[in-house]
């Protein structure tokens, strides 16, 4: 299988080159073969797979899938439990950087109050999940399978996190208000995308969100169509060739382009601690 | 030479080894997992798709193909820094009226091959010597064997005039154009571009929406209440296409993302282009499960997929899409030609075009006709009908 994937990227055939300077015919030539050659000659699948396989992974069928979760408790007593869910284009492997701060805050900078013991599900069809073979795992379906995962696990109080898809289960999970779920956490407010015309637009602050959604709407929007619409036709080729399945998932929001692309172009890494310091916060009163 | 003005013939000879490595990539296919419904309402079909990569790798042959092509006349010239290849087949018959086929997405010359006798032999055909017609099918700037744009610009427009010089080169001093798909677009700012020479269009494919209605379409109103049953029908398809057609929506706003599937796996390309319309789709799904399409075969649906991978041209076919999106101009919207125009509206295109909207949208309709049968593909799939629709339009412009 690996070999595989390496014998697909070396044999890649590409297209001609984008006629623009910027991003604005989507990912650009330049990065992409930049990211192939890491990934067919630098690239070891083996140090993901043994960090994954340092934490504690799980498998448990719910509602007649099979879920996968990482888990892992805290070293400290009363630990607040947190589901998260992940999105797309993303998986578990997206989440693995908080575990450690979240769990253990004392050796991050932060106070053993604010300690997590964490539930980190790969959605339906992602993953080491299931993949369903009929259709009806909607938002809300998968947030129904949380719930039955948490209490199966025995967590009462609880809370739980989301950005982009995962923002849509844990809305839906919020909104089913399951028995021990005390507070929900977003970082992406999925249902303004929806409702474009009733954002509202008193203050700067508004109407730069609601232009920045506007501009998703009409020039980010092709992935989200193909795939809310067609997702069968485009699953032929991800599926078929690795660094279409790269150049796809790489499309994803102007902002992660071009941190990804400067990281496979410059090599400079994007990010830090922030995401974990705010979830310590906002969580902070449910305690 | 690349952009060389001179005329010079052309001869289609993919490598033995392009051949070889489309085969072993195909074999080599990653299939997912079924969609989990029973319809196309996921996209493409696993079953169809098994269907076609079975006999693509195993059946398929590409050099009856070329043949076929290598058998017509076809030429380069360099046109505004681009070669354009073109197939021209003169009429046997004296004055001829030259006509100039544009072709569009996911097509490319090949849709037009079976128009080819009946429009230069009308009287081999049913028709009358006098409906005869010299024939001009360039491929379009990225597509087939004309070359690819290095920089952006080739719009619609901009090809318009490249056919005007064509023809010019070709020594047509009068000539009429034709298109569907992109072709209408190109064949619209033909009209609206009125070179010397041109003395009409036919379009297949009508842009005919008015402005104010396209605003309530994009708004997701429902259809005003004022529309007739034909305008309804329209406003609900054009509505539809708006939201459900992801491929036209990434062809606009990310071509090369896109162009990474489309150069790298066989398969991936072959789903993308059977993805047209819900209606030509269910045709090409029964054609790969042995059923008839009109005159399309499965061999022809191939040439075409085939002729975009060996040329490698879907990016620079897809960029199309983007060089309409970057100026702001719905495809649909009301071509707004006062030219004599010619409109026949095939009863399977994905769009139904009202009379109405039609007249508004093209000033001087010299002829609107519903043709009995035909969609998307109505060259290709109803040639001596679409034919006989060219031969009706233009009697009056000879």
């Amino acid at each position: 299988m690996i070999a595989d994937l390496r014998r697909r990227i070396a044999a890649t055939r590409w297209p001609s080159q984008e006629l623009v300077k910027d991003r604005s015919q989507g990912v650009q030539l330049a990065t992409l073969q930049k990211l192939a050659r890491y990934w067919a000659t630098e690239y070891d699948w083996r140090m993901p797979e043994s960090k994954l396989n340092a934490l504690p992974q799980f498998t448990t069928e719910i509602d007649g899938e099979n879920i996968h979760f990482i888990h892992v408790k805290s070293p400290h007593a009363d630990a607040l439990p947190l589901i998260i869910t992940h999105g797309w284009p993303g998986s578990v492997i997206e989440l693995l950087e908080v575990i450690g701060p979240l769990t253990d805050p004392t050796a991050h900078g932060g106070s053993a109050e604010d300690a997590f013991d964490l539930v980190l599900p790969s959605m339906t069809g992602y993953g080491f999940s299931g993949q369903p073979i009929e259709a009806g795992w909607d938002p809300g379906r998968i947030a129904r399978a949380w719930a039955e995962l948490m209490r199966r696990l025995g967590y009462t109080p609880y809370v739980g996190q989301g950005g982009d898809q995962g923002a849509a289960v844990t809305d839906a999970t919020g909104g089913q208000a399951p028995e021990g779920l005390v507070g929900i956490h977003l970082n992406f407010l999925r249902n303004a995308l929806a409702n474009v015309s009733g954002l509202p637009a008193d203050s700067e602050e508004e109407r730069a969100a609601a232009a920045a959604v506007n501009a998703f709407r009409t020039g980010g929007f092709g992935y989200f169509l193909e795939q809310a619409t067609r997702p069968q036709t485009i699953g032929y080729a991800l599926l078929d060739s690795p660094v279409a399945l790269a150049a796809w998932m790489l499309d994803h929001d102007t902002d992660s382009y071009y941190k990804i692309s400067r990281a496979f172009v410059d090599g400079q890494p994007a990010g830090g601690q922030l995401f974990s310091e705010e979830l310590r916060a906002s969580f902070r009163p449910l305690r | 030479m690349n952009g060389d003005p001179a005329v010079r013939p052309f001869h289609v000879d993919i490598a033995d080894e392009a051949i070889a490595d489309l085969r072993r990539r195909i074999a080599a296919w990653r299939p997912p997992e079924q969609e989990p419904v029973d319809d196309q309402s996921q996209g493409v079909q696993l079953a169809t798709v098994q269907d076609l990569a079975n006999y693509w790798a195993n059946d398929y042959d590409w050099r009856r193909c070329e043949a076929k092509l290598n058998a017509l006349p076809q030429f380069v010239t360099g046109i505004d820094g681009l070669d354009v290849h073109f197939i021209h087949v003169r009429s046997p018959q004296q004055n001829a009226l030259p006509v100039i086929v544009s072709h569009g997405w996911p097509g490319s010359v090949i849709e037009q091959l079976k128009i080819i006798e009946p429009l230069t032999n009308p009287a081999g055909h049913g028709g009358s010597a006098a409906d005869a017609f010299d024939v001009v099918i360039p491929s379009l700037p990225g597509y087939g064997f004309s070359g690819k744009p290095a920089a952006t610009g080739w719009g619609p427009d901009r090809i318009a005039r490249a056919w005007a010089v064509l023809m010019e080169r070709l020594g047509y001093a009068r000539y009429v154009a034709q298109g569907g798909d992109w072709g209408t677009a190109v064949s619209a700012a033909m009209a609206r571009q009125a070179p010397d020479g041109l003395a009409g269009i036919h379009v297949s494919f009508a842009q005919m929406v008015p402005l104010e209605v396209l605003g309530h379409i994009r708004n997701g109103d429902p259809a005003p209440a004022s529309l007739s049953d034909a305008e309804k029908r329209a406003y609900e398809q054009v509505a539809f296409a708006t939201y459900h057609r992801g491929y036209g929506v990434i062809q606009g706003t990310r071509p090369q993302s896109i162009g990474y599937s489309l150069a790298d796996t066989p398969v991936g390309l072959a789903a993308w282009l059977l993805d047209h319309d819900a209606g030509t789709y269910e045709h090409l799904a029964q054609l790969f499960a042995g059923q008839p399409y009109g005159a399309i075969t499965r061999d022809d649906w191939l040439d075409n997929t085939s002729l975009y991978w060996f040329t490698n041209t879907p990016t620079s076919a897809a960029r199309l899409y983007w060089q309409q999106a970057v100026t702001g101009k719905n495809f649909y919207a009301a071509a707004d030609v006062s030219f004599p125009a010619a409109v026949t509206v095939f009863p399977e295109e994905y769009v139904h075009a009202p009379r109405s909207w039609t007249e508004q949208a093209y000033h001087n309709l010299t002829y609107f006709h519903e043709a009995e049968r035909g969609g998307h593909f109505a060259a290709w799939e109803q040639p001596e009908l679409f034919s006989e629709e060219l031969r009706a339009a233009f009697r009056p412009l000879r």
